[in-house]
Parts: C-alpha cells; structure tokens; sequence
C-alpha cells in the first residue's frame, strides 16, 4: 500500500512539473523554434541524434553571437520513428505550438508527405504558417514536380548528385561495369533509373552489369548481394544507401574481399564510417557538399575549429552536415532580411534566389524551384587524412572538386506562389 | 546455377546458426517456463555491447566468455526481482513487462554507450582468410561462428537430455509441485533456466555485434526475425530452433542470389508491370525475399501451428 502511494505521490509531482515546464514554454515566447522531425528511436536512431547534435550546435553558435533579431535559436526534438504519417502529425502539434519552421532530412517518402501536409496546413491555417527546411531529403521530385514554395532544399537533389558524379566518372577509364544497389524506396528507384539514363548517355566505356533494390532497414545479411555483385565482375559499386543498409553492405564487400570501388551519397557520415572502419580505405568514396579535409586543403580556419569545437562537445562523433550550418545561416539571414521570425511568406520570399557565401563558396537557393546550388565533391577514405571520421583512424581525401556548373540540373518545377 | 545453389546453402547455413545463437535461448525460455520473452534480442544486444567494453581491458577472448556471463547474471536479476514478481499474475502481464524491459534496455544501451555504432571488430588473426569459395573469400571468423554454433546445439543437448541437472529442469517445469515436495528450489531452477537463456542470447550477441553492427538498433532489427524462428521450429523445441533458423537462412539467401521473376523466365506475354497480378508477374525474387520469413511464420500457424517440432500449439 505504502508503495503504491509512493508512486502516486510521484506520478502527481511529475505531472505538475511537467505542466509547469510547458507552462513556461507557453508562456515566453522569445525563442525562434525549429521542429527537428526526425527518427529518434529504432534502426535509424543514431542518424537522427547525429542530426540533433548539428542543429543543436549550429543553434548555440548562433545564440552566442546574439541569436536572430536578439531572439534565442531553440531546436524542438520530435521522434517521427521514420514514418511519414507520424511525421505528418509531428507538423500538426508544431503548428498547435506555434512553431513555424520544421526541418527534416532522412527519407523522401516522409518529405513528400511532410510538402504536402505543410502545403495543405499553410492553405487552410493562413495565421499560422510552417516553413519546412529540407537538409537531407534528396529525391527530385521534391523540386520537381512536387515543388512548394514552402520547402527550401539544401542538399542536393539526387540528379544533381548523379550529375556530378557521372562528369567525374566520364573521365576514369579504370570504371566499365557498374553495379547498383539501393534501398527499395523512391530515393533508391531514381538512382537506378536514372544512372542508367546517365551512363548511356555519358560514359560510353561502361556499362550497368547490376541492378538490385533491398528492403530499407530489415536487410541483415548482404553476402547474398555481394555474390550476385561478384558474379556480375563489377568493378564499381553505386549506392545511394545510407546508415546501416550501407554499412552492412561495404563491411559484406569487403570480407568477401572483392576489389572493388564504392560511390556513396552517405559514406562519410551517420555511423559508416564507425561501423566499416579501416576496412573502407580506398574502397569507399562519398559525393558531398563538403567533408572535414576541404577545411585543410582550402585553408578554411574558421570553419576549421568550428568542426573542432563540435569534436570537444560530441567526441564520439564528427561535424558532417556542411549543409545544416548553411541552413542555419541562411535562414537567419533571411530572418533578419524581413524583420519579422512570424511571417513566414516573407520569409520563404527572402530565402529564394539568396546567394550565400559559404566556407566552401558561394551558394545559390534557386528561385525557381528552392534547391540549393553548390559545388560537391567526391573524396575515398584514406587513413592519411588530416581528421578521422567518427574516432576510426580513417577520414577522407579529396579526388575531385566539381564546381557549380558541372553539379546543376534544370528543374521541370512550375511553382504556385502565394 | 549449380554455383548459386552451392553458394546459398553455404552462406544460408552460416547466417542460419546466427539465428539459432540468438533464438535457442528464447524457445528454452519458453518450453521451460512459458515465458514469451519480447526482451530476448535485448539480451543479445547487451551480450555485443558487453563483449565490446570488456574486449577493450581483457581482450576479445575471454570477453568471450566473461559477456555472456555477465548477460546471464542480469538475466538473473531481472527474473528474481521483475518477472517472478508479474508471474502471479498470468502470462499477459509477463508479456507487457518483457515488451517495456525491451525498451528500456534499448534506451539504456543508447544513454551509455551513445547512438553511433561502436567499433567493435573481431581480432586481426580472425580476419584473415580461411578459404576461398567461387571467387569470394571466406574468413576464419565465419568458420568460428559455425563452430560457435555446434558446440552451443551439442552441450544444450547434452545438458538437457544427458546430466542429473537437464533431468531436474524438465521435471520442474511439468510438475513443480512434486519436484518442490522432492527438495529441490523450484523457483531457483526458474531463475538459472531465465539466466541460461539470457547468456545463450549473450553469446549469440558476442558473435552476431561483430557480424552485423553494434548499435542501440540491432535489438530492433533482430527482434521478430527471431520469433519467427521459435515459432516456425516448435516452440520450446532446441532441435526446431536448429532446423528453422537454417530453412529461413538457406531460403533467404537462395531467394536473394537468383535472378528471377516469372516474367523473365516463362516471358512477359504482353502483361504489362502494373496492375495487382502485374507486379506480381514481374516481381523479382530478390524483393520477395525479405518477406519470406514471415510469410512462413503465418503459414506454420495457420496449417501447423506447433511448429516442426514443437509439442504443443502455438
């Protein structure tokens, strides 16, 4: 009896605190909030805290240099569990909050739907209005003919990834046969279809000898893809993968010890490179909008101990997101353009065509269709580089940089503007 | 083809004892006690995480043995303190408790050892290569897990069936009672038979973090794969946890290495990739795959639901 009483008193002050705490929240409106809609539970969990942790910092730099319009940056962390329709109601309770910008990257199945439900939101809800910040989702549909003036897209689009990837494979003539292997989703789908478009097209020497798709997240063992990978006497790998579905696959290539080169989208980032460790060295290679070495090659000091204070914070891991500090920036940029952290229209008017000047150069968000345009490169594990990823000895080097022209792709998007 | 059946059955054996490390010890639990544990794969979570710390300051082959003890001990405690106290109250309230456990394991093993991976690899002399089978190689660490797997089916056997302790279990479990008025510690014999499975899952966990990934996920992931398994060989049955985990891993890995789909090979017949039969007509094996699993967990309960070699119903 004593005990159960215990518990009540327990539950009682917990409730009571917990209401005071929301009270507060309610109360001071001061912060700029953000949702971060992203799984934070389940087989994608760590990608989703690492992406906290980004947002987290970028929001502290941010309030330490004042904030926005004298305002705090506050990220609200809000588990999806990878679901779009979670992350639809996700949208709802931000808006019941009054919260007017969301942001959210892993799966453009769950951005499509997060486009629409803050389409329909910012239709019917014209006072309280929600600006959905894209880092990560890369689908083109996205800005395509899903395309919404109230989604901006800061990485880039998996067309334009392949674009620069395939103008760089076009001038390797050690590349002839390329296998694809991709997870079973829409993301997974344009890379196959579309990379066979591409190598037709642009690299006469090689051919597509494979191409598989696998569920997303359930795939345990992936030997069964890397003998079907050998028989076909690939010699090159492209997957648009990401966390454990591509750390299980390059671990499975290379204990099966083929010799072979892997083009990633994800390969430096969200446990990869923790979980494949030196196995990956000169085998493993990423297209991205940075990585930790740009800063030693292009001399960037700056940005440089900005990646070493986010390393004192979270030792375990690394700063990865380039594009989460160009969001942040430029959406505080676009903030202070207007004046107003509420007006979302105008705020989404001040983002379109902004030039930013990045570390890595200046970026453009595309008016026309809300994508970012950037230079990328692609870079190969290597154990000589100046940062290792993730505590595993082995950090990336750079082999290409491809400038803005060469990572550009023309968009089919016809946008309703308010 | 005859390359591709070869293959499949090879590697389907050796990812099917990775199931049978993970679920032996969930159909002992079960057949001996009636407990469903849903926090089974937490266990073996627990057994990688644990296996990776203390490999750290004792190295990998004693850690070998030290996790699984380790899991075993909380298994232990979580039977003595936690689940002998919901016993009274039926199976559904165990079942609730073990689902919560699960997840609180899960967030337990996140706050400790954070959300990223951890490193943890097999020692240098395992990842050598033992032998080469068309073209691929095979590691020494792929043959320790076979043998893993063998000694850990042929000493339950043993343990079971041949000594005075395997004797004392089975006739605690049908007839408690007597077994007590006999002098022996019934509710003891529970909580060794919860704690044996618990570091069976360890030591599945041992082998398995380093196979697959070590992370706060693997729990997640491995989960249902290993509820098919028990219920597909018969639940409480060791022998049908064998049996099924090398069906469901020989299966998988044949079903994921061919290239087929009826369209390819009997020809389209002008049936166009849409519509219900459509994408069924065209559907690749490999996408099938996946799905087999449970698709056989359905069809044992639907036309035998004891299992292969189970006892009693599901």
């Amino acid at each position: 009896m004593l005990q159960n009483k215990k518990t009540g008193l327990l539950t009682g002050s917990l409730i009571s605190l917990s209401m005071a705490v929301s009270s507060i929240a309610y109360a001071n409106e001061d912060p700029i909030r953000i949702s971060y809609i992203e799984p934070l539970s389940g087989p994608f969990a760590n990608v989703g805290d690492l992406g906290l942790k980004h947002f987290r910092f970028a929001a502290d730099k941010i309030n330490e240099d004042g904030g926005i319009l004298g305002r705090d940056v506050k990220i609200v962390a809000m588990d999806n569990k990878q679901s779009p329709s979670e992350s639809v109601q996700l949208i709802q309770r931000s808006v019941d909050d009054g919260i007017n910008f969301v942001t959210q990257g892993n799966g453009s199945n769950v951005g499509g739907a997060m486009i629409e439900a803050v389409e329909r939101n910012n239709r019917r809800n014209k006072d309280n209005k929600v600006l959905y910040l894209n880092y990560a989702a890369v689908d083109p549909a996205l800005t395509n003919e899903q395309c919404s003036f109230y989604h901006f897209r800061f990485d880039a689009a998996s067309d334009i990834k392949l674009e620069a990837l395939t103008n760089y494979m076009k001038d390797q003539e050690d590349i002839n046969k390329i296998f694809l292997i991709n997870m079973d989703y829409s993301h997974g789908h344009f890379i196959s279809e579309r990379m066979t478009e591409l190598v037709d097209e642009r690299l006469p020497q090689a051919e597509i000898v494979g191409d598989v798709m696998h569920p997303i997240g359930q795939v345990r063992d992936f030997s069964p893809y890397v003998s079907r990978i050998q028989q076909s006497g690939a010699d090159t790998v492209v997957s648009g993968n990401w966390g454990n579905d591509l750390s299980l696959l390059v671990r499975a290539i290379d204990s099966a010890g083929l010799d072979i080169k892997i083009y990633t989208y994800y390969g430096g980032g969200l446990g990869t490179p923790a979980a494949v460790g030196p196995k990956g060295e000169d085998l493993l290679h990423q297209i991205s909008e940075w990585h930790a070495d740009v800063n030693v090659d292009e001399g960037l000091n700056d940005y440089e101990s900005w990646f070493q204070e986010f390393k004192e914070r979270h030792p375990e891991t690394d700063w990865y997101y380039h594009r989460i500090y160009n969001q942040m920036y430029m959406l505080k940029a676009a903030i202070e353009e207007v004046g107003d952290a509420e007006d979302v229209d105008a705020i989404a008017g001040a983002l379109e065509g902004m030039e930013f000047e990045s570390p890595t150069g200046t970026i453009t968000m595309r008016a026309k269709d809300h994508q970012t345009l950037q230079p990328m490169y692609i870079s190969v594990m290597d154990k000589d580089a100046k940062y290792d990823a993730d505590n595993t000895g082995v950090g990336f080097r750079t082999v290409a940089e491809i400038p803005v022209e060469q990572a550009t792709v023309d968009t089919s998007c016809n946008m309703k503007r308010p | 083809m005859l390359e591709t059946i070869a293959y499949s059955i090879f590697n389907g054996v050796l990812y099917g004892t990775l199931l049978f490390m993970m679920s032996s010890g969930l159909t002992l639990i079960f057949g001996m006690m009636g407990v469903l544990n849903f926090a089974h794969a937490s266990f073996y979570m627990l057994g990688a995480y644990f296996a990776y710390t203390l490999g750290l300051t004792t190295g990998f082959w004693l850690a070998l043995i030290l996790a699984p003890i380790a899991v075993g001990a909380m298994g232990a405690l979580v039977e003595r303190y936690g689940l002998r106290r919901v016993h009274q109250y039926g199976h559904v309230p165990e079942l609730l408790f073990t689902f919560g456990l699960a997840y609180v394991i899960e967030e337990l093993v996140a706050l400790f050892w954070g959300t990223v991976p951890v490193p943890y690899k097999a020692p240098a002399v395992m990842n050598t290569t033992a032998f080469t089978m068309f073209d691929l190689d095979y590691s020494w660490f792929k043959v320790f897990i076979l043998l893993v797997a063998v000694v850990m089916f042929v000493g339950l056997w043993l343990l079971l069936m041949k000594t005075r302790a395997g004797q004392v279990i089975q006739a605690a479990l049908s007839r408690p009672d007597m077994v007590g008025a006999l002098g022996h510690n019934v509710p003891l014999v529970f909580t060794l038979v919860f704690a044996f499975g618990c570091a069976l899952a360890g030591l599945g966990g041992v082998v398995g973090g380093i196979q697959f990934v070590t992370d706060p996920g693997m729990a997640f992931m491995m989960g249902p794969i290993v509820f098919v398994v028990v219920v597909l060989g018969g639940l409480g049955s060791v022998p049908g946890a064998l049996v099924a985990s090398l069906i469901i891993g020989i299966l998988q890995t044949f079903f994921l290495s061919i290239n087929f789909s009826l369209a390819e090979t009997i020809g389209t017949l002008n049936i166009e990739d849409s519509g219900f039969f459509g994408v069924l007509w065209h559907m690749e094996a490999t996408r099938i795959a996946p799905v087999l699993p449970f698709l056989l967990l359905v069809l044992t309960l639907i036309f035998r639901p004891r299992g292969i070699f189970g006892k009693r119903e599901a």
